[in-house]
């Protein structure tokens, strides 16, 4: 048996390959609105009308077939068929965005030239209508010499016209326009007079453009008023996770305890019941909970992405990001790392330049991903007194506040530390296409929001309910012998252990209970609020509700040790999926180790000048 | 009809100006390939649309019918014509 033909998917950033992905296959392709959202290969299977099956390879965005990023080099290679493990595809789809043409054509007659056959999905040409723009698609399938489909790939419109004509070029033996334009293998330069030429050609009518994105954007990027409004937006998206998260947070743990109190009913006391209580339950409902504010995060950044104001927000960051040797553009993935750390890293493949993009791998774990606010929550609800500063103004938030500002402070200075050591080399540019403004589309944004709650709780449900069931069994074996004044924790093996360590870390306030808590977390930060919560619940034989390991963490921690432990969250690397991602996205393990050699020593630096500060401020 | 050459980074906001040329030897190999693919070439038209901040942010160029994001430093090597009228 062949295999089914090859199709690939090429063109510009931000044509709509991805749209165009998902409507033909049926796929839930991550889609946004700036240039670089796609940044390795996808392959899906589609059917075409006569029932041929044929794979489609969604493909990152590039101007050209010379590339200048990692993620343009595997689009080159795919199409030429120097990437190892891909056969040379049998056909391309040219993803034309109908606003751009001059620009985007001038990479279709790249493409057509390798010779493979090649149709043109003429894209989001309702967009250029709305934007003024009559285009004639005869006109310009004359001119290319290749097939053109006008395409509305988010509104599913052309897609069978375009499915049709795909049948045509991947029928073995159907003759390939070949045109034999020498135009077709000249250099850049006259490619783009050539484009230009066949641009004007196809466009009927041209009215000025894009009255809306122009009119945001004297607001959006104004010097004084789009600076204010990116702080505004900043703002409310942290005070609707903070705030709005709260309510849901609070039924999901009430029913956490419900389920628990429900076991604790039906079952006889036994070491099996206090596995599913204090263990399981206890520990994936600690994390669970923050579902909610985790999944307000990232419908912002989505909105942000989606709207096309990312690409604003990198505007106008981008002579900050200059100051410590990086570019605007690396505002997005640090944006999108106040979220998780992993997918921001995954975009920094559209840094150009290596030696910033290896920067900004670097400082990405310094952001205040949301694995840390069950860390913050907890241990701010417990210790910092719930007073008000000023009006309006809550000691607590304040706190908060503070720890997102040393990440921030702290990416920087690291930043520019890293510039002018390790990741020396020339201040790269900042040289961004800037798209249209567009309103997210509902069924985009709860698409990316459900696969965000998908791995989230794939995570609860595997990763960190693993790893408290197996320290809760580290806690509670061997069984601590009646009439013996050791307290089970210190004799059972995970004690044991923590004890041996914790000298390591007196020095900087942490005590028996934190380390205990910070080996586990090693695999996510939120299991260390799983992991306290397991130890108490074990100590103090019952009780696995907030309330009480609050109040636990409160006669037993003193505020100095709680400032300490939240400084060595803001720091320290404790994340599997953050130190896997980056060995990925540098190809070994030199980054990585570094990443978190450099960070651990930062924590600990961190942690023990809070530690004695506060200690000699009598805290 | 004189028409005075200037650099993109000093053309006043919304003065549609003609690309007259560009200092490929001020910008780096990989910058001036990027300028050439987002459109940057001698005839195209140019416009001044936004201006980060007083102190060196980037600008924001409308070329061709694409909004581009540039350093003033990129700008700066790119001469353009004012049209006369517009």
């Amino acid at each position: 048996m062949t295999p089914a033909p090859l199709v690939a998917l090429v063109g510009n950033p931000n044509a709509g390959k991805s749209a165009l992905f998902n409507a033909m296959t049926g796929a839930r392709q991550k889609v946004g609105n700036y240039p670089g959202v796609t940044v390795e290969r996808h392959a899906g299977r589609l059917a075409l009308p006569d029932g041929r099956p044929v794979e489609l390879l969604d493909l990152p965005g590039t101007y050209s077939l010379d590339p200048s990023s990692p993620d343009e080099r595997v689009t080159r290679d795919v199409v030429t068929g120097a990437q190892a493990g891909e056969r040379l595809p049998d056909a391309i789809i040219v993803v034309v965005d109908a606003s751009n043409l001059d620009n985007h054509l001038r990479f279709t007659l790249q493409l057509i030239a390798l010779g493979l056959p090649v149709v043109v999905a003429l894209n989001m040409i309702d967009l250029a209508e709305r934007d003024g723009l009559t285009l004639d698609s005869a006109a310009l399938a004359r001119e290319l010499g290749v097939p053109v489909i006008p395409t509305v790939a988010v509104r599913k419109r052309g897609i069978d016209d375009l499915k049709e004509t795909l049948a045509d070029l991947v029928t073995p033996g159907a003759v390939a326009l070949r045109p034999s334009d020498p135009v077709l293998h000249a250099d850049i330069a006259t490619l783009q007079r050539r484009a230009r030429q066949i641009a004007i050609a196809a466009t009927v009518s041209e009215t000025p453009v894009r009255r809306w994105t122009h009119m945001l954007d004297s607001v959006a990027l104004h010097p004084v008023w789009g600076v204010a409004l990116l702080f505004v937006v900043l703002f409310v998206m942290f005070q609707a996770v903070f705030f709005a998260g709260a309510a849901p947070a609070d039924a999901i743990a009430s029913g956490f305890d419900w389920l628990a109190g429900l076991v604790k009913d039906v079952m006889p006391d036994s070491v099996l019941r206090s596995l599913i209580t204090d263990g399981a339950i206890a520990g994936v409902g600690a994390v669970v909970k923050f579902l909610p504010q985790i999944l307000i995060m990232f419908f912002f950044i989505l909105v942000l992405e989606a709207s096309g104001y990312m690409v604003r927000a990198a505007f106008l960051m981008d002579r900050i990001m200059a100051s410590v040797g990086l570019s605007g553009r690396a505002f997005i993935p640090l944006l999108s790392s106040f979220a998780c750390a992993v997918p921001g890293i995954m975009s920094t493949r559209t840094i150009e330049d290596e030696k910033d993009r290896l920067t900004t791998i670097l400082i990405a774990p310094l952001m205040t991903c949301s694995a840390r606010l069950p860390v913050y929550t907890l241990v701010i609800g417990a210790l910092i007194p719930n007073v008000r500063v000023l009006p309006f103004v809550g000691l607590q938030g304040l706190v908060m506040l503070g720890l997102y500002i040393m990440g921030v402070v702290g990416a920087f200075v690291v930043a520019l530390v890293l510039r002018r050591t390790v990741t020396k080399g020339a201040s790269s540019g900042f040289m961004m296409e800037m798209p249209k403004y567009q309103l997210p589309r509902v069924r985009d944004l709860a698409i990316g929001l459900w696969s965000r709650a998908e791995i989230f709780l794939k995570r609860a449900g595997t990763t960190i309910a693993f790893t408290t069931i197996v320290l809760w069994a580290m806690l509670s074996f061997p069984q601590v012998p009646k009439d013996s004044p050791v307290s089970q924790v210190n004799y059972s093996v995970a004690g044991r252990i923590a004890n041996a360590i914790e000298p390591a870390f007196r020095p900087i306030g942490f005590n028996r209970d934190i380390v205990l808590a910070l080996i586990p977390a090693m695999a996510a930060r939120e299991v260390s609020v799983a992991a306290l919560g397991t130890v108490y619940a074990i100590d103090t034989s019952g009780g696995d509700d907030e309330t009480k390991m609050a109040q636990t963490l409160h006669n037993r921690w003193s505020l100095a040790t709680a400032l300490a432990f939240l400084m060595w969250f803001v720091f320290a690397p404790q994340c599997i999926s953050t130190i896997a991602v980056t060995r990925r996205e540098t190809n070994g393990w030199k980054w990585p180790a570094f990443m978190v050699s450099y960070l651990f020593v930062l924590a600990y630096v961190a942690a023990g000048l809070t530690y004695w500060l506060a200690t000699l401020a009598g805290l | 009809m004189a028409t005075t050459l200037l650099s993109l980074e000093h053309l006043p906001q919304r003065q549609r100006a003609t690309v007259a040329g560009i200092a490929w030897d001020r910008l780096s190999a990989p910058e001036g390939r990027r300028l050439r693919e987002l459109g940057f070439d001698e005839g195209v038209g140019v416009e001044v649309l936004h201006r980060a901040r007083i102190g060196g942010g980037p600008i924001a160029c409308r070329i061709g019918r694409m909004t581009v994001a540039l350093r003033r430093r990129v700008a700066d090597a790119i001469h353009v014509s004012p049209d006369t009228h517009g």
